[in-house]
């Protein structure tokens, strides 16, 4: 969807290195490896790839927690920043939905209490009446029982805790939405009901999303534009359909034939090798 | 917590599962897993459940979140969280693990049981190079190091982590997730266990790596009669690799029979609910439509079926009545009063 508008997101020659010393990281693993993306109001844009290509540090650098060795990050054309230099509007306009949802949250806050906290950290997201109340609308919409509420975060089912950090991210009305497999933990179900509700908030609040997911199929169902990386590199992007029904770099056809589909036939041979793993 | 988790026993010397007797190499029988709930109550987060992995066989265990897929697997490991209570029976070759002594507990843990746990971040321990945690069992064999480590590369590698020699001196943040993922399988697979309580294990691993890990489990298994519980939410994995198939709601079974047919004809609304929600990978689709209703969670467990408030098929009988798991068809299993009547089975 090319909105014609300046984009939301842009994303220029981003170069991460992990390890190594001196300015140049010599000896460092370069994980990301010269990266442009952008991203417009009201798209989303689905990051797939091989796995360790780089999309979460790519997320991470987006949502401020680490600085590239280059290249640079804009938000509406300002420089985003490290996440605690942030101006609080642009904090609260981007939010992260980390890959390790368990990781992501304090095991012994109940998850009321995680909610409050970002409501009193962005006091003019937080709900005019029953505090109470929003907070369990808020669940619901995730499918989460009321009761969710009082428990502790650590003694959540995976699923759980993961609609819990959307819930948190999404509590403050973003206007930018980091997805790092966020829905992968879900039932089918209730994933489909996450979506339908990511797609309600991009009509109605112009909600942009970047979201990086392995599976094919829910990227397919989400996303306006693909970008496909491998080892530290973007190898293909463009519109979905166009990218999951007529790949044109054999990366990406290599991931389509490995992607299963429920009625495809009995594996065995044919379906693909996983060659490009190492 | 590693898959070799706590205890250093060794009284089972050999490691390896008694000899082969006729049946299942797992039977679960009523298991019952009871946690305290707020205000000290007791919450029954797998309520009454039942099934059998076959000898070599791959069972998927698919489900509602939080109907107590985890739970059910920990249960079976021995490691379900504090305060649990555990009821019924675990049959491992036939003998019941519920009844088994600490000791024989953590004999069977790492080696002859072990798993793969949902969340690998959380599964490993942040301070320790990766080496070093896949290296447990095999340490705990007193192995002299250099042929642990050996052992460790050797294991990395067959799960397709690249560089093994370097990779096993990583910490585990220093991973992406599907190389910690990969990290996890292979510690779960040190100890040459006879049956995998698997996860969630290929979630967080792009499609060209999670078919090369099928691919070796199913070697695994074709070579030392690995058998494999598969924890996923992935439908069309559970289907292509599963033979037989479980699915939960609610800490209950719905519907159990061979993985392929019940998906697909489900014999149980949920079960068809959860097929027509698999999105298609080569065709642009739709979300499917929710479920109408509140999810149900076993402190709030609606009485008689617990599905039925949101069941397109719900009628008197089903508010006041539970359904049984029963025999629908042959080897199918359906806990539905009107399995007959589900749309396409
Ligand atoms: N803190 C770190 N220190 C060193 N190396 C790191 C660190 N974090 C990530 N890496 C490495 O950088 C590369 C890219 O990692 P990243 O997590 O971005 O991959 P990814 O595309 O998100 O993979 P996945 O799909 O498996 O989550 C990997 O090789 C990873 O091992
Ligand atoms: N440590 C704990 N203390 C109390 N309740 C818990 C604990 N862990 C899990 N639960 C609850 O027990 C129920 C079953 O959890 P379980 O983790 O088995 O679900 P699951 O089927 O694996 O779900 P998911 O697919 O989301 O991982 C859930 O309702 C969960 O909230
Ligand atoms: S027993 Fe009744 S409510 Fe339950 S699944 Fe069957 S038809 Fe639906
Ligand atoms: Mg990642
Ligand atoms: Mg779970």
């Amino acid at each position: 969807m090319s909105t014609g508008e300046r984009d939301l997101l842009d994303v220029r020659e981003l170069y991460v290195t992990y390890g190594g010393r001196g300015g140049g990281r010599r000896g460092g693993h370069a994980a990301v490896a010269g990266v442009s993306l952008s991203v417009a109001p009201e798209e989303t844009l689905g990051l797939v790839g091989e796995s360790g290509s780089g999309k979460t540090t790519v997320a991470r650098c987006v949502a401020g927690l680490l600085r590239p060795r280059a290249g640079t990050v804009t938000f509406e054309g300002r420089p985003l920043g490290r996440a605690g230099h942030r101006p609080p509007e642009l904090q609260r306009a981007v939010q992260m939905v980390f890959q390790d949802p368990r990781s992501s949250l304090n095991p012994r806050m109940t998850v009321a209490s995680v909610i409050a906290e970002v409501w009193r950290t962005h006091p003019v997201t937080a709900p005019e009446g029953d505090r109470t109340e929003a907070l369990h609308r808020l669940l619901a919409a995730m499918g989460l029982d009321p009761d969710v509420a009082s428990r502790r975060a650590g003694d959540l089912s995976g699923g759980q805790c993961q609609r819990v950090s959307i819930a948190r991210a999404l509590a403050v009305r973003p206007r930018l939405l980091v997805c790092d497999e966020a829905v992968s933990a879900l039932d089918v179900s209730v994933q489909a009901q996450i979506l339908r509700l990511l797609a309600e908030l991009r009509g109605r609040h112009r909600l942009a999303m970047l979201f990086i997911s392995h599976d094919l199929g829910v990227v397919h169902q989400i996303a306006d534009r693909v970008a496909v990386m491998r080892r530290g590199v973007i190898v293909e992007e463009g519109r979905t359909v166009e990218v999951l029904t007529a790949p044109r770099h054999p990366y990406t056809r290599a991931l389509l034939d490995a992607a299963l589909d429920l009625d495809d036939p009995v594996p065995g041979d044919g379906t693909a090798d996983g060659g490009a793993a190492g | 917590m590693t898959p070799a988790g706590a205890g250093t026993a060794r009284e089972n010397g050999a490691g390896k599962p008694a000899p082969a007797t006729d049946g299942p190499i797992l039977r679960i029988e009523d298991l019952v897993v009871e946690l305290p709930g707020p205000h000290g109550t007791r919450t029954r987060v797998v309520d009454g459940v039942s099934f059998d992995v076959p000898r070599a066989a791959t069972v998927g265990l698919i489900g509602e979140s939080g109907s107590g897929k985890t739970m059910t697997a920990q249960a079976v490991l021995g490691l379900p969280p504090e305060g649990a209570t555990l009821t019924g029976r675990l049959l491992w070759h036939g003998e019941d693990l519920l009844a088994a002594t600490p000791a024989r507990r953590r004999a069977v843990r790492g080696r002859e049981i072990a798993m793969i746990f949902q969340d690998p971040l959380a599964a490993l321990n942040p301070t320790q190079r990766i080496g070093r945690q896949i290296g447990e069992v095999p340490r705990r064999d007193r192995l002299p190091r250099a042929e642990v480590n050996r052992r460790v590369v050797e294991l990395l590698d067959r799960v397709g982590v690249p560089e093994p020699a370097r990779r096993m001196r990583a910490y585990p943040h220093e991973l992406s997730g599907g190389l910690r993922q990969r990290a996890v399988i292979a510690m779960a697979l040190a100890g040459n266990p006879a049956l995998l309580l698997a996860d969630e294990p290929t979630t967080a691993l792009d499609v060209t790596v999670q078919s090369r890990i099928l691919r070796l489990l199913a070697d695994i298994r074709a070579a030392d009669g690995l058998a494999m519980l598969l924890v996923s939410h992935d439908l069309r994995v559970v289907s292509h690799v599963g033979e037989r198939v479980v699915v939960m709601y609610a800490g209950r079974i719905c519907e159990r029979g061979p993985a392929r047919d019940v998906l697909r004809r489900p014999a149980h609304p949920y079960t068809a609910a959860l097929v027509r929600s698999v999105p298609a990978v080569r065709t642009r689709t739709a979300p499917a439509d929710p479920l109408p209703g509140a999810p149900a969670t076993p402190a709030n467990r609606p009485v008689g079926c617990a599905f039925h408030p949101r069941c397109p098929l719900a009628r008197a009988r089903c508010r006041a009545e539970p359904p049984k798991v029963r025999e629908v068809a042959p080897d199918r299993w359906s806990a539905c009063h009107f399995a007959e009547e589900v749309p396409g089975s």
